[in-house]
């Protein structure tokens, strides 16, 4: 066993687990968020993606003795209260998930995404980037669409922000 | 997985001792081929010792003609590293195509070329572009590293700690995914060296593991050009067989990926 | 059509939860003292228990009990069953062997599970798992269908003589025989319809829980059909009576059709629960989910079809042998009969057809009903047919669908079905002329100057959805009926909620059905809360699948508003004085027609509860039920149209461009039913270009039973689709609706393939059209053009 702190959406969880516990795990069944799947078992289908320390990593094959010390963002940390992330909208508004299940790390892979390409995607490309994602009910058509939405929504703001 | 103790060195120092008192140790780095095999109960290892807190393997460093690669270093770090992309380009972008992109966050250099996984990318490219394999206890070339299978040079309990590239005059790198997996089936990194030398290393499609395509490196050491490599062929007898591809059309894929690096330099072909 | 009601493009109320990670699978759920399940699974195709050590496992740390199918048999639970009877032409009933959920003498597929561990972590019951010993006799496994059915194979269960579970045909031999004599041309195909996995995102889970005080079970599951869940386990599996069970599917994450059937796991953990005295929750990891969920398709088929000098459809012959794995799944026996044979006319006049299937055990999992169930299969067949006669005779694929479509309704096909209505020459124009058609000749020399081989490809198929009338199915040996019912529940404060047993796991019920109830009674859709999933709450339903939820599903919802609707006017009229004939229902209010007398909806609402001022010897509430039984099935339609370019260097193949012109009826959220179409034409792309079960044809392992080995379509494998629809409406209901879950994954196979063998010139290619079979006909066909 071994003391684990994880800094989850911003607050510190420190939990005592075995130390062949994964980071999913210590979400889903030591912190209680459940938003976080699990849909493979050899780091393919990316329904586990989150962010630690400010990077999008599959959960899956991260131990969680091997994250002490790190800041996690999961998907219930990306909404500012009742304030949608732009990609959550996105996602909404273009239809880019049915039965929801890998959207959490669909969505935590676009942030990702978005933020390393500034926002300057185009379909190829956002094609290409989700590789690591599976989705088996859009046929990614609406996912493609919402991100690069979300892009576009983001880099103006960006731009806003900077004028 | 089985239950198994993990513990977090500070020192390369530190990181061996442990190994060694330990008794069953496995070192673990970005941990995206060992936690799979962990997972699967394919392994039983009592203790895993990360060796992404150890400062002697970080780093990296563009010297001359040399890009050191430290072991902790991930893909996604040679993929976005100024100096790599300046020196040797192909070697950026073939970093900057292995798994996906969270896999690449995580995913480390020392990890794939410890490893030899005969479908990884990074092989190809340091037996291309000569490269020296430290550990913490000698240096290794890259021809007397590669052993076979998941097979290395590399002794028990030892630890290798950096790579060292030499920055070819021109190189690329194309390759062929596994649909299902998106390793290479074949993949092909061409160099040419500034003495003048030529190296072809080919990654995913040999039963053995990654190796030297003799016969191309001699034909393009005449002539560096795609047209040299015209009606130039691989032994089926020698390449891997999966319900992905036989080995007569993964002969083939070798080929074809060794025209089209050839066609695309400074760049990876897909 | 209001900004909220039938036909408008609304954002989907599900949303907010899954997209803030706030969705609610049976994963998610914890209960007060829950432990773990763990199954120990076989690892041989084949073999004989010659005896089961639990002694090492049961004093592993953390372990409640280890439980065989000596127990499971002691304690009365019954075998799975399967829950359509077909009868082999002569006249006997389908060879049912016996499938116990735990394997007590004998395993026959690789997963089966022979004992269940459970222990207060996961980790500590996979553990104790691993301890179990068996005494095992391993016997030869029988994987090749052909193989199987040859004399002298080894017989795997003792009721099926050379493996046949039912040797059926359907449609007219004679007549068929008769057409064939005078045919001007014949075209004959040997087709292989692939084995898939399924592959719903969120791996099948099951939590049970014995209640000690009342004696009350409950269940979550991943189902797409918790009412189903609990009559068979109540009936046939004798765990607990249908009072006492209660079944909840919550948010599950996609289905498909492996969430239709009952699995030994969801019985084990029910029944464990009361062994162990504790709360039992099993999580599949993926490869058990590869393993054990029910796969789809599997057929070899010969087909031949006969035309006339004009190139007239005259007759239809086709025999298929279909595998359906070790045992006899819940709805595996209709798969290959009802769904497909029936199918067998496609959009053409076909005056003879005869259709022979026969099932077969080897030792493989099980296969039922995948997204689309036998109509997939029987659409590959008529459309590998078509386009393959057209390069025959030598006329374009268009006009010899034009020149045999179905053009009067309804229309009698010779194999049972009676399509009702449909313009099949629409979608066709209309598909082709998305995909500039026409321009395809010049894109293929262009793409020739880049070293790349063009093809195109077009499919026309029909379906069959809505499954079905009760007394139709009943007839043709379908176990349940196929109605569906609903209950509409206006609250005293005007708001809505809708019980249904349509199960909503990704198809947006909770949008459309509430999309329904704000076009009736005028309520803006937050207004409307639609329940599901769970026997507690729903009195009954048959589930989601068949393409169902909207055709039968929003008609019993359309029915029971009927019955809301009249009795809040009758209300309505007695608050206002007027006539009941006047009274109109809009925009939240209710009005006498004509003049500028109004109630707003929620007066009536709460006049209904207070029950202070109604209409003589009325009852008071607002509350109304009804079941609907369909008439017929309902026949959506359509055209695919699929462009490729092939690398012949590679083999590997693009879709550059896919043209979907589909006729669903009635659409009540376009943007729903193109998601829907997406979906589906990407698990049809799947199946025509990457996905495939290997299994090692010796000792029966499943070679594909991860991501690294069985292809799953990605994101970078797929273009964006081009989607359309045409209309006709659907008489068989009152909302004109036909479905549209489905049409994507049958439509989309054969116009992937019609367009790689165009590309390649060679008709000969199998599902999946992997890059090396695609590079070796291209191989070939660059010899044959350097031969020319």
């Amino acid at each position: 066993m071994t003391k684990v702190t994880i800094t989850v959406n911003g607050r510190a969880e420190s939990r005592e687990v075995e130390d062949r516990t994964l980071l999913v795990q210590f979400l889903r069944d030591h912190v209680g968020l459940t938003g976080t799947h699990v849909g493979c078992d050899t780091s393919q289908c990316g329904a586990c993606v989150v962010h630690m320390d400010g990077v999008a990593v599959k959960s899956c094959t991260v131990l969680a003795a091997a994250a002490d010390g790190t800041q996690v963002t999961t998907i219930e940390g990306l909404a500012k209260g009742d304030e949608l992330h732009p990609v959550q909208a996105a996602f909404r508004e273009h239809h880019g998930l049915q039965c929801g299940f890998c959207t959490p790390g669909m969505i935590m892979s676009a942030v990702d995404m978005i933020r390393r390409y500034d926002g300057k995607l185009d379909e190829k490309t956002v094609r290409y980037e989700l590789e690591g994602n599976i989705c088996r009910c859009t046929g990614y058509h609406n996912i493609v669409k919402a991100v690069l939405a979300a892009a576009e929504t983001m880099q103006g703001g960006a731009k806003k922000a900077a004028a | 997985m089985y239950e198994t103790t993990y513990h977090r060195p500070k020192s390369l120092a530190e990181a061996a001792s442990l190994f060694s008192s330990s008794g069953d140790a496995t070192y673990i780095s970005g941990g995206h081929t060992l936690l799979p095999t962990l997972k699967a109960r394919l392994a039983q290892p009592a203790n895993l010792i990360d060796l992404r807190h150890v400062p002697e393997l970080k780093g990296l460093q563009v010297t001359g003609d040399t890009v050191t690669i430290g072991a902790a270093t991930t893909h996604r770090e040679v993929a976005m590293s100024a100096d790599v992309k300046k020196a040797i380009p192909t070697l950026a972008a073939l970093a900057g195509s292995i798994g996906d992109p969270a896999v690449r966050h995580l995913g480390t250099m020392g990890g794939s070329v410890a490893n030899n996984d005969p479908a990884a990318d990074y092989p190809a490219a340091v037996l291309a572009l000569a490269a020296t394999v430290s550990t913490n206890k000698r240096q290794i070339a890259a021809d007397q590293y590669f052993t076979g299978l998941y097979s290395t040079s590399l002794e028990e309990g030892e630890i290798l700690t950096k790579v060292a590239f030499k920055a070819p005059a021109q190189s690329g790198y194309a390759k062929f995914r596994n649909p299902a997996s998106h390793y290479p089936m074949a993949g092909v990194f061409v160099a040419k060296h500034k003495d003048g030398s030529v190296r072809v290393a080919v990654t995913g499609a040999g039963n053995n593991g990654v190796f030297r395509w003799k016969a191309a490196e001699e034909a393009l050491a005449k002539n560096f050009s795609a047209d040299a490599l015209k009606g130039l062929t691989v032994d089926k007898a020698g390449m891997m067989g999966d319900i992905h591809g036989s080995a007569e059309y993964r002969a083939n894929l070798v080929a074809v990926m060794a025209r089209r690096a050839m066609e695309n330099l400074g760049k990876l072909t897909m | 059509m209001g900004v909220e009601g039938i036909g408008a493009r609304v954002a989907r109320k599900e949303d907010k939860r899954f997209i803030t990670g706030k969705g609610r699978y049976t994963d998610d759920m914890k209960v007060p003292g829950m432990h773990y399940a763990a199954f120990a699974r076989s690892p041989h195709a084949h073999a004989r228990i010659r005896s089961i050590d639990t002694s090492a496992a049961k004093a592993m740390p953390g372990v409640d009990g280890v439980l065989t199918g000596t127990e499971l048999a002691a304690d009365g639970i019954g075998n799975l069953i399967c829950g359509w009877m077909i009868k082999s032409k002569d006249g006997t009933p389908m060879k049912m062997g016996a499938f116990p959920a735990l394997a007590r003498e004998t395993v026959r597929f690789v997963g089966q599970p022979y004992a269940v561990v459970v222990a207060a972590t996961q980790a500590q019951a996979r553990d104790a798992a691993e301890a179990i010993v068996v005494d095992w006799e391993e016997l030869p496994a029988v994987i090749d269908l052909n193989y199987a059915i040859k004399k002298g194979t080894l017989q795997l269960h003792p009721e099926a003589e050379n493996n046949v579970i039912y040797d059926w045909e359907l449609g007219d031999s004679k007549a068929a025989d008769v057409a064939f004599a005078k045919a001007a041309h014949v075209t004959k195909l040997d087709l292989v319809n692939n084995r898939l996995v399924p592959n719903a995102m969120e791996p099948r889970a099951a939590l049970g829980v014995y209640d000690t005080g009342d004696e009350n079970y409950t269940l979550w599951t991943t189902s797409q059909n918790p009412h189903v869940a609990r009559l068979v386990i109540s009936a046939f599996y004798n765990v607990a009576p249908e009072n006492k069970l209660r079944v909840i599917a919550p948010d599950v994450g996609g289905g498909f059709g492996s969430k239709i059937f009952i699995y030994p796991e969801e019985i084990v953990c029910l029944w464990a629960s009361k062994k162990t005295g504790v709360p039992v929750k099993w999580v599949a990891d993926r490869t058990e989910a590869f393993l054990t969920d029910a796969h789809g398709r599997d057929h070899i088929t010969h087909a031949e079809m006969a035309f006339d000098a004009d190139n007239k459809m005259l007759g239809l012959k086709v025999d298929t042998i279909a595998n359906f794995g070790a045992y006899m799944s819940l709805f595996s026996s209709s798969v290959p009969t009802y769904l497909y044979a029936t199918l067998l006319s496609g959009q053409y006049v076909i005056p003879a057809i005869h259709a022979n299937v026969r099932a077969v055990y080897t030792n493989t999992s099980p296969v039922d009903a995948y997204r689309g169930a036998g109509r997939p299969e029987a659409t590959f067949v008529m459309e590998r047919l078509v386009e393959t006669a057209a390069r025959e005779l030598g006329v374009s694929p268009a006009e010899l669908r034009r020149k045999n479509f179905v053009r009067t309704f309804p229309y009698q096909t010779p194999v049972i079905m009676t399509y009702d209505a449909g313009d099949y020459e629409a979608s066709l124009n209309a598909a082709m002329q998305a995909a500039d058609y026409a321009g395809f000749g010049q894109r293929k020399l262009e793409a020739e100057k880049r070293g790349k081989l063009r093809g195109i490809g077009m499919s026309c198929y029909i379906e069959a959805c809505g499954i079905a009338p009760s007394a139709a199915v009943g007839s043709l040996g379908a176990g349940v009926g196929l109605w569906e019912s609903a209950e509409v529940r206006v609250n005293p404060i005007g708001t809505v909620e809708v019980l249904t047993g349509s199960h909503s796991h990704g198809q947006s019920h909770e949008t459309t059905f509430a999309q329904l109830v704000s076009q009736r009674l005028g309520l803006p859709i937050e207004n409307i809360s639609i329940v599901h999933g769970d026997t507690d709450k729903v009195q009954f339903g048959m589930g989601t699948y068949g393409s169902r939820s909207g055709a039968v599903g929003m008609s019993a919802i359309f029915k029971a508003l009927d019955k809301v609707e009249a009795k809040a006017k009758k209300i309505a009229a007695h608050l206002m004085e007027a006539s009941e004939g006047d009274i109109e229902i809009s925009n939240g209010e209710v009005r006498v027609a004509g003049t500028d007398k109004k109630l707003p909806w929620v007066s009536v609402a709460l006049g209904a509860y207070t029950g202070h001022n109604l209409p003589a010897g009325m009852e008071p509430g607002l509350k109304e039920g009804a079941f609907y039984d369909p008439t017929n099935f309902t026949f959506p339609a359509g055209c695919y149209i699929c462009e490729v370019e092939i690398d012949p260097q590679t083999g590997h193949t693009e879709i550059v461009q896919f043209v979907a012109a589909d006729d669903f009826g009635k659409l009540i959220n376009p943007m729903v039913v193109e998601g829907q179409v997406h979906g589906g034409i990407a698990q049809g792309v799947g199946q025509a270009l990457m996905e495939a079960c290997h299994y090692d044809t010796e000792t029966g392992q499943l070679i594909t039973a991860s991501y690294n080995d069985y292809t799953m379509p990605r994101a970078d494998d797929l273009p964006s689709f081009k989607v359309s629809t045409t209309e006709t409406i659907c008489p068989g209901n009152p909302l004109g609706m036909k479905g549209c879950g489905e049409a994507g994954a049958i439509g989309s196979p054969p116009a992937v393939i019609n367009a790689i063998t165009d590309a390649l010139g060679d008709n000969s290619i199998t599902m999946p059209a992997t890059a090396e079979k695609v590079w070796r006909l291209a191989q070939k066909a660059t010899m044959r053009q350097a031969a020319e």
